[in-house]
């Protein structure tokens, strides 16, 4: 085979954020395959130098629209450690709840808007309000109701307002969370059951590509870990969050405003896919039977099976945030003040699973409660390295095929990922050239 | 029955997080998309074609190629409507203006520093005409509508002038300060209902600045209320450095 290949996709559409797909192969030799990150550099952590720990939470959660609670909640749980600031029971499962709801709204809207239409071979969303409405309002119920977690526990879903150091600036009420247990139990619950059916049935067009690679996610002993709990490799098990450098090693490349990471291998993958091979055992039966229907199974290396993990992990978190509202309600709600005085001023560090995988905050104070040093990981940065890999895997596997076919097969592998460019700096294009 | 008017949708450097406000009114998309067509929005379709009635843009411009793209999206847009705090006044992207750019370049990159292009982070206006905003970090979804509803019928949206204070008055929400925070109701513009205080936080100013706000006023306010001069001054920058310190190369 002597084919030459020249793809550049630029600004890749329907992912968050800009990036190009650019790939190179000559006489058969594949000699570039990268996605390049063309977002605009950000600079949020010089940003953040000498700011208020009230403010921190606020900046960090403008990294990102999309995945601003999970900014939030990471940020708020490293000032907390680094100030020594003891959060109650309450407040921890309403920051649980609250990442349920993200999580839910941002695989809903990656499943449906962004890599459905490629499953249904059209460009957008849009088109689908005419042939399959009952489907589109459904996503957009599911959105809705997983928003509506958001509002009614932080105020706002985009930028949530009440969580704060130390915990909220305002409790919701009891009658707020019965009536989104009961939207949870009598609409997001059949909705869920139906998206299973929609994806078994495009299941067929995910293509099949496997790749082997190291998978990173969060572990704990009691939960499907996404608040908290250990870093976790496929490689070589458990460490404490207090490792997290060891297990990024952050790199700058010249085609990425955006650094890459790796840990045992050249690369690893994060996000809903690493969650599931990590801790499937720890998945609800609706989730798993879920996972059953649609033919993901442990030690999948499938990269376009993500978006597959995301609808499973979906039943997980509507099930579980109904089982903790129960244990709001039991227990009876307290209009607890946050608790804002430091025991200490130091070096604190957050890890959380967002929904594209593990987010990293770590801020130094000084005694006044102002940033001295800051350093954010962000779960797209992680993943970007494993794309290029998967990317120079791929290519001479389908070389056989047509052009756009190539290329259509490399803008799902981006979107796979879900990939918020936003966060790791914005998104992608891909250029022919033969 | 007239042609729907063309809407296209934009983004600079921000966060996405007005355009995901756009996706996120469930209850109004399919009415939306019954009286515009939508023919670009990178973050949710394919399609590219050339020219619209109507763009909606977010983001601040901080590379040479921003300045270049918000050019020809003028050119090609008959309203230009800036969206949210980074593309109305800035945002928080005008705190990286605040300190010099080769010092914030090195510290994110080290010494890859001049790998990629950077400017001072600017307001749409400071480069083309802007003809209506939505404010908020992010877009106030309220004032969006008035303002979508407004163009699409052919009429002048009327933007707010007075303080959230007025706002938070009318919710009869307890003020801010009476429960020992600070707040920046009284500069901020109006429009979002008073939204944050009303969830028991105090209002950092991402709507920006009313017209001619008594700056030196609210600095005595806030170190009245336990700040140090110089922490109220960067409450106060947080969303409105550009138009606080201008701008240095």
């Amino acid at each position: 085979m002597t084919r030459n290949l020249d793809i550049n996709v630029e600004h890749l559409t329907r992912v968050e954020g800009h990036g190009n797909i650019v790939v190179n192969m000559k006489e058969g030799r594949l000699e570039k395959a990268q996605l390049e990150i063309v977002e605009a550099p950000r600079y949020f952590e010089a940003m953040l130098k000498g700011r208020s720990f009230h403010e921190a939470a606020i900046i960090t959660s403008r990294i990102c629209g999309i995945c601003s609670l999970g900014h939030q909640i990471t940020s708020l749980k490293a000032t907390e450690q680094a100030l020594g600031l003891e959060v109650s029971e309450q407040t921890v499962l309403l920051r649980k709840l609250l990442i349920h709801g993200a999580t839910m709204q941002s695989n809903v809207l990656h499943a449906y808007f962004l890599a459905a239409p490629d499953f249904l071979k059209v460009g957008s969303v849009f088109p689908l309000v005419a042939t399959h409405p009952e489907v589109v309002l459904r996503a957009l119920r599911m959105k809705k109701l997983a928003n509506d977690i958001g509002d009614v526990v932080s105020g706002r879903a985009v930028h949530p307002i009440t969580p704060v150091p130390g915990g909220f600036t305002r409790i919701p009420t009891a009658a707020e969370l019965t009536e989104l247990k009961r939207k949870l139990e009598e609409q997001m619950m059949p909705d869920l059951i139906a998206t299973v059916e929609t994806m078994k049935a495009l299941a067929g067009e995910i293509p099949q590509f496997e790749r082997p690679t190291e998978f990173i996610s969060l572990r704990s002993d009691d939960d499907y870990a996404l608040y908290d709990g250990d870093i976790c490799s496929t490689d070589t098990g458990r460490v404490p969050d207090s490792q997290y450098r060891r297990m990024t090693n952050e790199f700058v490349v010249p085609h990425s405003t955006s650094k890459h990471c790796k840990a045992n291998r050249s690369s690893y993958f994060v996000g809903a896919l690493a969650r599931w091979n990590n801790n499937h055992d720890r998945l609800c039966d609706l989730a798993g039977g879920a996972a059953e229907t649609l033919g993901l199974k442990p030690g999948c290396c499938n990269p376009y099976m993500n978006t597959i993990a995301q609808v499973v992990e979906s039943a997980h978190c509507a099930v579980d945030s109904v089982a903790i509202i129960d244990r709001l309600l039991q227990v009876g709600l307290k209009d607890e003040e946050p608790n804002q005085e430091p025991t200490r001023y130091g070096t604190g560090i957050g890890a959380t699973e967002v929904p594209r995988g593990i987010l990293y905050h770590e801020y130094t104070y000084d005694k006044q409660g102002r940033i001295t040093a800051a350093n954010c990981i962000i779960p797209t940065g992680q993943n970007l390295e494993n794309i290029d890999d998967d990317m120079k895997k791929l290519v001479p596997e389908i070389v056989d095929r047509s052009k756009e076919e190539i290329t259509s097969w490399l803008e799902m592998l981006v979107r796979a990922y879900d990939p918020c460019i936003s966060c790791s700096v914005h998104m992608l294009d891909v250029d022919f050239i033969e | 029955m007239a042609q729907k008017p063309r809407v296209a949708i934009f983004d600079f450097t921000g966060c996405e997080g007005c355009e995901l406000n756009q996706l996120n009114f469930e209850d109004q998309l399919l009415d939306i998309l019954a009286h515009v067509d939508i023919v670009e929005w990178r973050e949710a379709m394919d399609d590219r074609p050339g020219e619209y009635d109507i763009a909606f843009v977010e983001g601040s411009l901080s590379t040479p190629d921003c300045i270049k793209r918000i050019h020809e999206i003028r050119r090609r847009a008959k309203v230009l409507v800036a969206v949210g705090a980074c593309a109305v006044q800035g945002g928080i992207n005008g705190m990286k203006n605040i300190r010099p750019i080769e010092q914030v370049r090195e510290e994110v990159y080290g010494e890859d520093k001049y790998l990629f292009p950077t400017l001072p982070a600017l307001p749409l206006r400071a480069v083309v005409k802007v003809d209506h905003e939505v404010r908020g970090c992010p877009m106030t979804q309220i004032e969006f509508l008035k303002v979508f509803t407004a163009l699409v019928m052919g009429k002048e949206p009327i933007e707010p002038t007075s303080s959230v204070c007025t706002e938070c008055k009318l919710k009869e929400n307890e003020c801010v300060f009476t429960k020992g925070m600070i707040c920046l109701g009284p500069v901020t513009r109006a429009g979002c209902d008073a939204h944050c205080p009303t969830f028991g936080q105090y209002c950092t100013g991402c709507r920006g600045l009313v017209p001619e706000p008594n700056l030196e006023g609210m600095k005595e306010i806030l170190v009245e209320h336990g700040l140090s001069v110089q922490e109220a001054w960067k409450r106060l920058q947080l969303y409105n450095a550009v138009e606080l310190e201008g701008v240095r190369s």
